[in-house]
Order: structure tokens, then C-alpha cells, then sequence
């Protein structure tokens, strides 16, 4: 699959597919990488290491720091996948590179090749090439 | 600059287009990233280019006894409060810069604002042109003093895609009642996700404070950065004019039914009448004078419950104004605790209680029980503050009718 790239970057990790739109901000906590959004039906998931797959986004715009703050303390997702531009987690990203130098890749997908990835596959990402392996 | 080429190249866009003003969101702490971050920026040199304006932090400056969380948090949290402001932001630390004379960008403005209801309301109500803008992009504009040409910033991309219509089923009473916005608000991000969407069946000229709880809600069950509401907002005087000519691409009905269920899930604990509660929470996003008003209003001289913490968050230019009516002296007379420069979702200031908290907010209702673990209990702004006198919850079965 090949996607539009927002942040470069590549990983090979286990998909975790989001049941529901999830904001990074009030939704993980990036000291432990834990969803903790109250109300989300993955509540307690652990996200770092993860290949997220977020079919929408919502909320809050303090997203990027909460992804660059992820990255900092060694707890971010390995990549996301996206079925919209967000510019909010692809700044991020971006943000986690120029000062840390981690590199968490960032995808929008067509929504058929998103809802192709099933969870917990293992999925392999360089730049805007996706594959489940 | 190369953050926002950066974007430029996310968001698809060929050319940058300067902008008048912007409002920043990176000034809250959320860790030692956003201190490395603005470092990176002071250390270079760099300063606005526009007038900026500085969204909450994680502290109230002019009231820092209220903190009741780790020390070195609180310090770290004004440390980067003060780095945005030596970058020429202005400290307004405020989540509704819309409320300020100076920071109110007229019809057709391009800006870049972060703050997810910040945003709804400069493109909804204003008229003026942000895309959704977020932590570093936000400042990386205001530093360029320029966006790139795309999303919301364009013509096109402002047409309403979604209409959604109020069911006759919605009675008169409810459209009357300020119960109604958030909760309707909260709908509206559901069901819109990202699309711009019109709503139809509202009274014409609603309030600015109606307009604010829609688009809070919005942006929170939702990634709503903007909408129309016929006769309201100044895109969309007619139907035809938020839609520019074209037919909707989805059209739905909002039922009663469904506005109680959305209100019914704002609520983490049982919401019924009787139910004691700890605290009370108004202001999110920042109270407007008119709400200050309204609050001493339906207080009527009357105090909260022993036991009970009445805290309205708001902005300190609305503080100093209201200060000068003698209207927060008054408040405080009363009991009600002002908040300024954060909120009570974001830093430690809540006495720490085993009941619920209730809230008028949909946001605040959203985002509390993740944020400072706490169950929440929404209710209209009366409801809230009857409930505040009483120690318990009260409801007002007039505006929702028996269900």
C-alpha cells in the first residue's frame, strides 16, 4: 500500500487499530503511553511501540507536544497511520526529529487499504510504503 | 520557517499568504519537550512578526496559591509561560482571545490560531480564516508571519458539506435554553468528524456564548474547525450561502432522542437529582463577562452548600474588567472561587474530593475524568449552580421536558 507521507520515517511494529477517533491530548498520557481517555473503548491500551491506525482524529490541537513529549521520554507510537491529514500529529513528528532525532512516521492511507490492517498484524512502514507482513 | 514549509507540503499547498495576527497554544506545559522547543526558539533569536496572542498555561500567574500539585511542575509550567511571552507574545493566557477587543479578527482576516475552540470560533463566528492550527505550528506562524495557502485559509473549503436539521420533535423551550448548546455541540463533532457542516432549525442571532459552547463541544467529540448556523454565523445568512450554491453531501436530522442521549453520556457519574457533588465547575472555555453576570444572577445572593467549591475558570483581561464593576469582588463574596491563565481540567486546583465534579461545559465534561480523574456530572449552567446552593444535584426538567 503507499500512502501520502506527512512525517518520514519507518517501522515495523504490531498494529493497533483505534475503535474510535482518539485525541493524543487527554487521550495518552506520554509518561507511560497509556490511552487514558476516559470514554474511549481502548481505555488502558499501551500505544508506545505501536503502529496506530486512527481512521478519524478529533480534539485538541496540543496533540504535536504530547507526541514530541512521547518521543522524548522513549515512549511513542513506532508509527501512525492516518485516513485524513492532520497536520497536528504530523507536526509532531516533525517537531520529535529536529530536536530528539526520532523519527515516528506518519501516513495518511485510503480508507480501504486503512480498514485492510488488521489488529495486532505486524505492519512494516518505509516512508509512504505500507505492508502488512 | 522550515516548520511551516513543512506543513505547507502536509496540508498540499502551493504558496504562504500573510497573515494579520495569531493566537498560541504552545505556551502549556505538557512536558520537557515544550521547554526544548521554545529554547530552541529564544536561543535563535526569533520574535513574532504579528501580534500574537498566548493561549492557558498550565498556571495561574496572578493566583499561583491555588496550585495544589508538585512544586517543580507548577515552576516548569511558568518558565514556559514566560518564554512565549520574551518571544513578543502577548500574556492574555487565555483560551477565548475572541473575547478581547484586540484580539477579534474581522470577516475575511487570515490568522493562525491553535486552541481546538479557539479555532471553531474565529472561522464560525469571526468570519476570519485559520486552518487547525496546533502546538509548534501555531508559533512557527506567528514567527513566519505567514500560513500556507490551504484547508480553511481558502474559499472553498469553508462550504458547508453536512446538514444537519433540527427535528420538529426539538421543542421551543429547549432551543430557548442555553441547555441546549453544548450538548448539541457534542452531536455535531460526532456526527461531522472534520466536515464543515450547517445547522439548521436554530434561532437567528445567537449569542456569542451560545456560539462558544457549540464549537468547544464541537472540537472535542469532534476535529470541528468550523460550522454555520443560518442567521448566526456570518458565512452562512442563508442556506444556499453556507452550502456557496452546492447540494450538501449528506443531510441529517437531529432528533430530540437523540440530543438526550448525548447529553446523558456527557455525564461519567450518575447524573440523577439527589446526587451530592464536591464541586462545581464553570468557564470552560473562559467565562465572558455576560457569564459572570449570569452567574451572580442565578446565584440570587445565595452561597454554595458548605463543602461545595463553585470555581469559574475565565481570562484575566475579563477578571480586570469585572474587578472593575466590583462584579468579582461580589462573587467572591459569595464564595465563588475565580480562576484565571488555566483551567480547572489542566492544573491541580480542585480541593480534592471523592464526589463528583459538574460542569456546564461539554469540553470540560470531556476531557476532566481523563485529565484529573475525576467523574463529572453535566447540566445546563442553571442546573450547575442550583445544584452548587443545594450540595446536590438538582435538574430542571423544564427546558429537556419529562425524560
Amino acid at each position: 500500500m503507499r500512502g501520502r507521507l506527512l512525517a518520514d520515517g519507518h517501522a515495523e511494529a504490531r498494529a493497533l487499530v483505534l475503535s474510535a477517533p482518539l485525541s493524543l491530548w487527554g487521550g495518552m498520557d506520554p509518561a507511560t503511553g497509556l490511552l487514558v481517555d476516559a470514554r474511549h473503548p481502548q481505555r488502558g491500551a499501551q500505544l508506545t511501540g505501536r503502529v496506530l491506525v486512527m481512521t478519524a482524529v478529533r480534539g485538541s490541537s496540543s496533540a504535536s507536544s504530547v507526541l514530541a513529549e512521547a518521543a522524548r521520554a522513549g515512549r511513542a507510537p513506532a508509527a501512525i497511520l492516518l485516513g485524513e491529514v492532520d497536520l497536528i500529529l504530523a507536526v509532531g513528528a516533525a517537531v520529535a526529529d529536529e530536536l530528539y532525532g526520532i523519527r515516528i512516521p506518519v501516513i495518511q492511507l485510503a480508507p480501504g487499504d486503512l480498514a485492510a490492517i488488521p489488529d495486532g498484524s505486524l505492519v512494516r512502514v518505509v516512508g509512504a510504503e505500507v505492508a502488512i507482513l | 520557517m522550515r516548520l511551516v514549509v513543512r506543513a505547507a507540503e502536509a496540508l498540499g499547498a502551493e504558496r504562504l499568504i500573510p497573515i494579520t495576527g495569531a493566537h498560541v497554544d504552545s505556551c502549556l506545559y505538557h512536558g520537557e519537550a515544550t521547554i526544548d522547543f521554545a529554547d530552541r526558539l529564544v536561543d535563535g533569536g526569533a520574535q513574532v512578526a504579528v501580534p500574537t496572542t498566548l493561549n492557558v498555561g498550565a498556571l495561574d500567574l496572578l493566583h499561583p496559591e491555588l496550585w495544589r500539585g508538585d512544586p517543580r511542575t507548577a515552576e516548569r509550567g511558568r518558565l514556559l509561560m514566560e518564554r512565549y511571552r520574551s518571544l513578543g507574545c502577548r500574556p492574555t493566557y487565555t483560551c477565548a482571545p475572541y473575547q478581547l477587543p484586540f484580539a477579534r479578527p474581522s470577516l475575511g482576516d487570515q490568522v493562525a490560531w491553535a486552541e481546538s475552540n479557539a479555532i471553531v470560533f474565529c472561522n464560525s463566528v469571526l468570519g476570519a480564516r485559520t486552518e487547525r492550527y496546533g502546538d509548534f505550528t501555531d508559533i512557527a506562524c506567528a514567527i513566519a508571519g505567514r500560513v500556507p495557502d490551504a484547508g480553511l485559509h481558502r474559499t472553498d473549503a469553508r462550504r458547508a458539506v453536512l446538514l444537519l436539521r433540527l427535528a420538529s420533535d426539538v421543542p421551543d423551550r429547549l432551543r430557548a435554553s442555553d441547555a441546549l448548546y453544548p450538548v448539541l455541540g457534542i452531536v455535531l463533532g460526532r456526527r461531522a468528524g472534520s466536515r464543515v457542516a450547517v445547522i439548521d432549525g436554530l434561532a437567528p442571532g445567537l449569542s456569542d456564548e451560545r456560539l462558544k459552547a457549540i464549537g468547544a463541544a464541537a472540537a472535542s467529540s469532534g476535529a470541528v474547525a468550523m460550522f454555520h448556523a443560518i442567521g448566526s454565523t456570518p458565512e452562512a445568512p442563508t442556506l444556499e450561502a453556507a452550502l456557496q450554491g452546492a447540494d450538501p453531501e449528506e443531510t441529517v436530522t437531529i432528533d430530540l432522542a437523540e440530543l438526550r442521549a448525548a447529553r446523558d453520556e456527557l455525564s461519567t457519574a450518575d447524573g440523577g437529582p439527589g446526587t451530592p457533588i464536591g464541586t462545581v465547575s464553570l468557564g470552560t472555555p473562559h467565562a465572558s463577562l455576560v457569564e459572570l453576570q449570569g452567574i451572580e444572577v442565578e446565584l440570587g445572593g445565595a452561597r454554595p452548600a458548605p463543602g461545595v467549591e463553585l470555581l469559574v475558570s475565565t481570562g484575566r483581561q475579563i477578571l480586570a474588567g469585572a474587578e472593575e464593576v466590583g462584579l468579582a469582588q461580589r462573587l467572591r463574596a459569595l464564595g465563588v472561587e475565580l480562576l484565571v491563565d488555566t483551567c480547572s481540567y489542566i492544573a491541580p486546583v480542585l480541593r480534592p474530593s471523592p464526589l463528583p465534579a459538574m460542569t456546564d461545559s461539554g469540553k470540560w465534561a470531556f476531557y476532566a475524568p481523563g485529565n484529573i480523574g475525576r467523574e463529572v456530572v453535566f447540566g445546563s449552567t442553571r442546573e450547575c449552580i442550583r445544584s452548587a446552593i443545594e450540595g446536590r444535584v438538582w435538574r430542571d426538567a423544564e427546558p429537556w421536558g419529562a425524560a
